[in-house]
């Protein structure tokens, strides 16, 4: 658990983080989001003290985070940075190894660790572990950016716009990986952002953040439906809400009993997907197969239409 | 088939056919200090020789004005180099009578344009062919144990220069060293305070100009007057610190010429490190400090692998420039291979100023190539992202 408690952060006389306090669920992802100078990234280095606040405190699961010096701290919490910051000079093995090395890990402990998270992330170790980093990909350079901070099996991972460069397909795959992982070894996560589709889709709860101050802290759905000011919603952004709504959802959960003729949706398809699907294609019904492949029933243009709807 | 000319293959061709037919070969002197007579390629060499290095010094400016394939320009420098080479030992022994040991024969212009044109021809095909750093230092090698070979065999002992150096070789091996470690020694001297000033000036911004606005005006005073300068100092020191003196501190000799090299060779390693530690990513610099790195495993870990080529290119510049400004130490006793410069000089010997020269010069040569090859070796593994 994450808890920052009143958190401050001024350079001369402008404040760029402004009285911020919020609690971070362990096991989840909050994504911060804002308009850039908004002070995201200024927080999140405050929270592993590359950045030290002018007032407030923050503590991981319960201890003051300058109880330990700051490089310790840092060793602690995995920190991918914004244009993956790899090391030039140095392997991407020995990229991935750097917090072990630090930690002084055995040999073959480190030698494991990076093949285990290399073949994690699709990345033969073989043939990528001895290349250098300007000799990858974008959407490599970035994968192996996460695993580096992800080596040392941190419980908190700060990632600051970690997908901002990638294509939007590469991103798609680099958001589910990192779902994936996240569930897997149940770290806790926190994710800068400016892109508000990117928060809906990744975040347990997002923070919204605006001058350095912490306008909203909520639930995707409750930040879509109750913005709680006029920069949430333009954040939002008023045309994309019904369909960012519906993008929460799971097709499995609007499964209406019946039949439709054509090709079955996955129960596990968001329900955006049915509903483009639907438009697209002219029908007013899909039929929907779980996991097995066995039918659920359908889903309706009605049905999705009065989901994307402002709750109640 | 259409003809066409390589471009530097004109010039090369022009300054070559100038030095074959219009510019001496070689000249002849009854002793060392007389003026010399001219002699052309012709008159120089025995009757076959003579046309044959012409021959070959032709074929070979052909090769190089037309645009022929690279390894026939290769072959036609090296060919030309080494007839060069050879045949200028051949005039030495043909021009001097038998049993003469006061005449001298000594390469005269001719010669070194031509050595100047196939020389320029081999390091454009060199170029050109890309070769690897690991290949360069081959050929540097290569080369060195070719003169090595021909110093040897005494096949150039008929020349001046050569006879130079029979009646100075004790001392030529002394002043050789005291130049090799002046030069190298104040190198050493300059990285060992330069890095750690480098370092402080990349970290205490407020140092920065200050330092090197002071370095950048010791590098404009004259060697001449640096040395006038501290002649005064060192000599206080001398005479008032105790044991100094025993160290070899005075205001004349080997120690102001160390401390004037040391003195011009901190602008380029302090300038250097500066400029390579802020050429650091600062992405990389973030990410260490992210990653839980210590400001001292961030400098030696990332800032210093990252800035090492760059600071390298300021030790090779320091290098040359040293190998070059330590001929001046023999102005005020420092030794070094300028003593011959300054005594051929005073002599007007011109063959005992190139015996201190010619070594000078090749010193620097193979300075260069052997750093040039060290910091390509150390900046493509290392190569820098550009995004
Ligand atoms: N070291 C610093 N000194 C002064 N101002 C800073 C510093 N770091 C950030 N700022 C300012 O703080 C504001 C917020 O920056 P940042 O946290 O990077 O925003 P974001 O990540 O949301 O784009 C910006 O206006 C930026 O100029
Ligand atoms: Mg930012």
């Amino acid at each position: 658990m994450i808890e920052i408690e009143g958190i401050t952060k001024r350079y001369d006389t402008t404040t760029v983080v402004d009285d911020v306090s919020m609690v971070i669920e362990p096991r989840t992802i909050a994504v911060i989001v804002g308009t850039s100078g908004s002070g995201k990234t200024t927080l999140l280095r405050m929270i592993n003290r590359l950045v030290e606040p002018t007032a407030g405190i923050i503590k991981l699961d319960g201890a003051d985070n300058r109880s330990v010096p700051g490089y310790e701290l840092r060793r602690s919490i995995g920190y991918a940075i914004q244009g993956h910051g790899l090391f030039p000079h140095r392997t991407v093995a020995q990229n991935i190894a750097t917090v072990p090395v630090l930690l002084g890990w055995e040999k073959n402990r480190i030698r494991a660790r990076v093949d285990e998270l290399m073949t994690l992330y699709q990345l033969d170790p073989q043939e990528f572990g001895p290349r250098y980093p300007h000799e990858l990909s974008g959407g490599q350079q970035q994968r192996v950016g996460v695993a580096r901070a992800l080596a040392a099996e941190p419980n908190v991972l700060l990632m600051d716009e970690p997908f901002g460069a990638l294509d939007p397909i590469i991103r798609t795959k680099a958001q589910e990986d990192l779902l994936a992982i996240q569930k897997r070894f149940g770290t806790t996560i926190i994710l800068v952002t400016h892109d508000m589709e990117e928060a809906v889709h990744m975040g347990d709860k997002i923070a919204v953040m605006d001058a350095g101050k912490l306008v909203q802290y909520a639930k995707p759905a409750e930040i879509l439906a109750n913005p709680a000011s006029s920069f949430v919603e333009t954040l939002v952004g008023a045309s994309e809400r019904p369909f960012r709504l519906l993008s929460l959802g799971r097709v499995r959960d609007a499964v209406e009993n019946g039949a439709a003729e054509g090709e079955a949706i996955p129960g596990d398809a968001s329900q955006r997907d049915a509903l483009a699907e639907l438009l697209w294609t002219g029908r007013p019904a899909l039929p929907v197969k779980g996991a097995d492949g066995k039918p659920l029933g359908r889903v309706t243009v009605d049905g999705l239409v009065k989901r994307a709807a402002r709750p109640a | 088939m259409k003809i066409r000319f390589d471009k530097l293959g004109v010039v090369i061709a022009a300054i070559a056919a100038y030095a074959a037919f219009l510019a001496p070969f070689a000249t002849f002197r009854a002793n060392r200090i007389v003026p010399g007579q001219a002699r052309s390629i012709l008159e120089a060499l025995p009757a076959t020789a003579g046309p044959l290095l012409m021959a070959i010094v032709i074929v070979a400016a052909l090769m190089a004005l037309f645009r022929t394939p690279l390894m026939l320009r290769l072959a036609a420098s090296v060919v030309a180099l080494a007839a060069l080479a050879l045949l200028v030992g051949v005039a030495g022994t043909f021009l001097t009578p038998a049993g003469n040991t006061l005449a001298r024969v000594s390469p005269a212009s001719g010669f070194w344009v031509l050595i100047f044109a196939f020389t320029l021809l081999l390091a454009d095909v060199l170029t050109r062919l890309n070769l690897s750093p690991w290949a360069r230092v081959a050929v540097l090698v290569a080369a060195a144990v070719a003169i090595g070979l021909l110093l040897v065999s005494g096949a150039w002992n008929d020349l001046s220069i050569l006879k130079e150096y029979a009646n100075r070789a004790d001392s030529f091996w002394a002043e050789g060293s005291k130049h090799v470690t002046l030069a190298l020694g104040s190198l050493l001297a300059a990285v060992v305070v330069g890095l750690p000033l480098g370092i402080l000036c990349h970290r205490v911004e407020r140092l920065r100009a200050g330092v090197l606005n002071v370095l950048n005006i010791i590098q404009t005073i004259p060697s001449i007057a640096l040395f006038g300068l501290l002649i005064a100092p060192l000599g206080w020191i001398a005479t008032h610190v105790p044991g100094a003196a025993a160290l070899g501190i005075r205001g004349i000799g080997t120690a102001p010429a160390f401390v004037a090299l040391f003195l011009y060779s901190l602008l380029p390693v302090v300038a250097n490190t500066v400029v390579g530690l802020a050429g650091v990513p600062r992405a990389a610099n973030d990410a260490a400090r992210g990653m839980g790195m210590t400001d001292r495993q961030r400098l030696f870990g990332v800032e210093f692998p990252l800035a090492f080529p760059v600071i390298l290119t300021g030790i090779r510049i320091v290098l040359v420039q040293n190998i070059g400004l330590a001929t001046i130490a023999a102005l005020i006793g420092g030794g070094g291979f300028g003593v011959f410069v300054f005594q051929g000089v005073g002599q007007t010997a011109m063959d005992l100023v190139l015996l201190g020269a010619v070594p000078t010069v090749a010193l620097a040569f193979a300075a260069a190539i052997i750093l040039d090859a060290v910091i390509e070796m150390t900046a493509t593994k290392r190569r820098v992202e550009t995004a």
